[in-house]
């Protein structure tokens, strides 16, 4: 049951992501309506899934690479249609739709078998860190979405040739808002996941911070975002100069996720 | 009269650079063309237009070749070759440069195709052209007759609805990088007609405030006014530029007045805010290495071009319609300027005659109804000879071959207005 609402929710996001391609390159308003109701139905199935796979698992889906992977996809469309809520970014959704699409076939191809659960993750904690540091994820991510639409419309801008993304963009101070926008809500999550997990981490391993690499890669993620932050309320860092840092933030929190599992290792390896 | 005779010799954005156009464009010295142009012999009438886009020389002359070279010379002021000069002018004759002056006034040819400037610029080349009492019974005609035309696309077509014109583009581009332009402070530099244009676009958008700098105090303070906003210096020009967001500058000065060394240190006071620099000046205002620094913005003329080129499906559309008027109104001044010589003159002064004469004979004869046809062939005749006797002297007045070569163009004048001849064409 639950792997079959799995592929029907995975199906949903490609078509939305085609929708929005499709959005894109005609820029007619009816396919973006169309769209955005897909990935709203695609969002709803996913919670779905999500409740019937903590069902059948009897705990928080969140210890495997597939659970991860699958609720970073979650949050990053919710956080995107939260923000869409609130603030209109025009052809955001072309950007963050292929991402989240492209984190579901991720998810697809890891295994789905549920594990009993190791002892060391019996705890309350679990749900909280998990789902805050995934969430934090999921921000970060939409950040970098940003950051790349910033980038390719200050190119025009700079370059003075006005093709395929000047007319579509938004401009740029309102992507430099957003980047602030998604920093503002990713980075206290991202805070805050590290606190939970050190608490976490004191009681049941008995120490605050022990270096393992996922702890250590957090760091390094926690403090490039906190010197971009740093930089923009002190001297005005922004626009061009935060976007690559927004990109080469969510590179060391992409690292932390995967990188660290599959090379580094270390006691977090069992979870993606 | 030979439509060969006139000709247009002209640079403009698609054939020469800003660098080699600004070097045309006589910014100093107003008065050099008309000076040096009359001395050119041969060259009978001529009117000279210089825009931000465009230098042109509209002339006619009985030697057209010879008078082109001369004038060429004189636009490079030797600086190139002939030959080399060539690669970026553009040389029109006869009926295509008729066709040329035509679209150039429609806004055809415009940068920006449909800018409403470009007419406004063309009639005070004429009044400038007229006063100094360069311009003939040809060219007269044919700028009157380009006003019409670009008034009559105007009126027919879509062409200038979008309002478009070099401040246009560059709101557009104010709003791709700031989005919104309400709280941002715009300043112009220099007070030009384009400069005010650009100011009344963006107070349309909702700009904070607008700062006009320049170098009469006075016409910057008067400008000011218009727009509620405040006057500066030239020389407060960098230290107010802390507080600007968007600068238009268009003065006339030959050389730079803003480097890249003079907004590199003021961007961190600026904490990093963009900063949307407009160059609209020929010769150029702004440091071109600006581009260069981060979060500055610069957009000299030429690519303002290229923002406008994205929504132009939509005008080219229009554009076809008034490409048509264009031709049709081209065709019924080369009508017009056949009918200027002696013989279809004289043709046409026999036809209206015997028009008159026909439709009289017409309504007066079926009254008459007792006469026989050999009478009423008398009376054919003798209205024949009555018309041909008043015709005579007129006519041999038109043909007398005496006349310098002036005087037969303004008999010829006279005469056909004397006759009403043009009524159809002249409106």
């Amino acid at each position: 049951m639950g792997y079959l609402l799995f592929q029907i929710t995975l199906f949903a996001y490609i078509l939305a992501s085609a929708a929005y391609m499709v959005y894109f390159w005609s820029q007619r308003k009816k396919v973006r309506t169309t769209a955005r109701g897909i990935l709203i139905g695609s969002g709803l199935l996913h919670t779905v899934y999500l409740i019937v796979r903590f069902i059948e698992a009897g705990h928080t889906p969140l210890t495997n690479h597939h659970e991860a992977v699958s609720f970073f996809a979650w949050s990053l469309t919710w956080g995107y249609l939260s923000f869409h809520w609130r603030y209109n970014v025009r052809n955001f959704g072309s950007f963050v739709s292929p991402l989240i699409t492209t984190l579901m076939l991720i998810a697809t191809f890891s295994s789905r078998e549920i594990m009993p659960l190791p002892p060391a993750l019996k705890s309350a904690w679990l749900p909280v860190h998990a789902s805050i540091a995934i969430m934090a994820n999921g921000f970060l991510a939409l950040a970098f979405c940003g950051g790349i639409m910033y980038l390719l419309q200050e190119r025009e801008l700079k370059k003075k040739r006005f093709g395929l993304f000047y007319t579509r963009l938004p401009s740029l101070e309102a992507l430099d808002n957003l980047n602030n926008h998604c920093l503002a809500v990713g980075f206290p999550l991202l805070t805050l996941g590290i606190i939970t997990g050190s608490i976490w981490a004191k009681q049941t391993w008995g120490a605050y911070w022990q270096w393992d690499p996922k702890e250590t890669w957090s760091l390094i993620t926690w403090f490039l975002y906190a010197g971009l932050l740093h930089q923009r309320f002190t001297v005005g860092w922004r626009g061009r100069r935060a976007a690559i840092m927004t990109i080469i933030g969510f590179s060391a929190a992409m690292f932390t996720l995967w990188g660290v599992t599959y090379l580094l290792g270390g006691i977090h390896s069992y979870v993606g | 009269m030979s439509a060969e005779k006139i000709m247009i010799l002209g640079v403009n954005h698609k054939t020469a650079p800003v660098e080699i156009r600004e070097r045309l464009a006589f910014t100093n010295d107003p008065g050099t063309p008309y000076r040096e142009l009359t001395v050119i012999p041969g060259c009978e009438e001529f009117c000279f237009l210089s825009t931000c886009n465009r230098v042109e020389v509209l002339f006619v002359s009985s030697t057209p070749e010879e008078t082109e070279r001369k004038i060429r010379d004189f636009l490079f002021n030797k600086s190139m070759s002939y030959e080399e000069a060539g690669r970026y002018v553009y040389l029109h004759q006869g009926e295509a440069a008729i066709q040329h002056l035509f679209r150039v006034g429609a806004s055809l040819d415009s940068m920006i195709v449909g800018e409403p400037q470009i007419l406004g610029q063309l009639k005070q080349a004429y009044r400038d052209a007229s006063e100094q009492n360069v311009t003939g019974m040809i060219l007269n005609r044919l700028l009157h007759k380009a006003f019409s035309v670009a008034k009559r696309i105007r009126t027919e077509t879509e062409i200038g609805s979008s309002a478009v014109s070099i401040s246009y583009a560059a709101v557009e581009l104010a709003k791709k990088i700031f989005g919104n332009l309400k709280n941002k402070r715009a300043m112009l530099v220099g007070a030009g007609e384009m400069a005010e244009l650009a100011a009344q676009h963006l107070m349309n958008q909702g700009v904070a405030e607008v700062i006009v700098a320049n170098r009469t105090f006075e016409r910057a303070v008067n400008l000011a006014r218009c727009f509620n906003g405040k006057a500066v210096s030239l020389d407060e020009l960098i230290p107010q530029l802390e507080y600007v967001d968007i600068l238009i500058s268009s003065t006339g000065s030959p050389d730079i007045i803003l480097h890249s060394s003079d907004v590199k240190p003021l961007m961190r006071q600026r904490r990093n805010r963009p900063l949307l620099l407009i160059d609209i000046a020929v010769p150029r205002d702004l440091d071109p290495k600006l581009n260069g620094l981060e979060n500055v913005y610069l957009y000299g003329i030429d690519d303002l071009n290229n923002v406008v080129d994205i929504n132009k499906a939509e005008r080219d559309k229009e554009a076809v319609r008034a490409e048509r008027i264009v031709t049709e109104e081209t065709l019924k001044f080369m009508l017009w300027l056949g009918s200027m010589e002696v013989t279809p003159t004289i043709v046409a002064i026999r036809e209206k005659a015997d028009t008159i004469r026909k439709a009289e004979l017409e309504r007066t004869l079926p009254g008459l109804s007792s006469l026989s046809d050999k009478e009423k062939q008398a009376i054919e005749k003798m209205t024949s000879a009555m018309m041909n006797k008043i015709l005579h002297h007129p006519i041999v007045f038109l043909k007398k071959e005496d006349d310098s070569h002036k005087d037969k163009k303004v008999k010829l004048v006279l005469i056909r207005k004397f006759f009403n001849l043009d009524s159809e064409n002249s409106d």
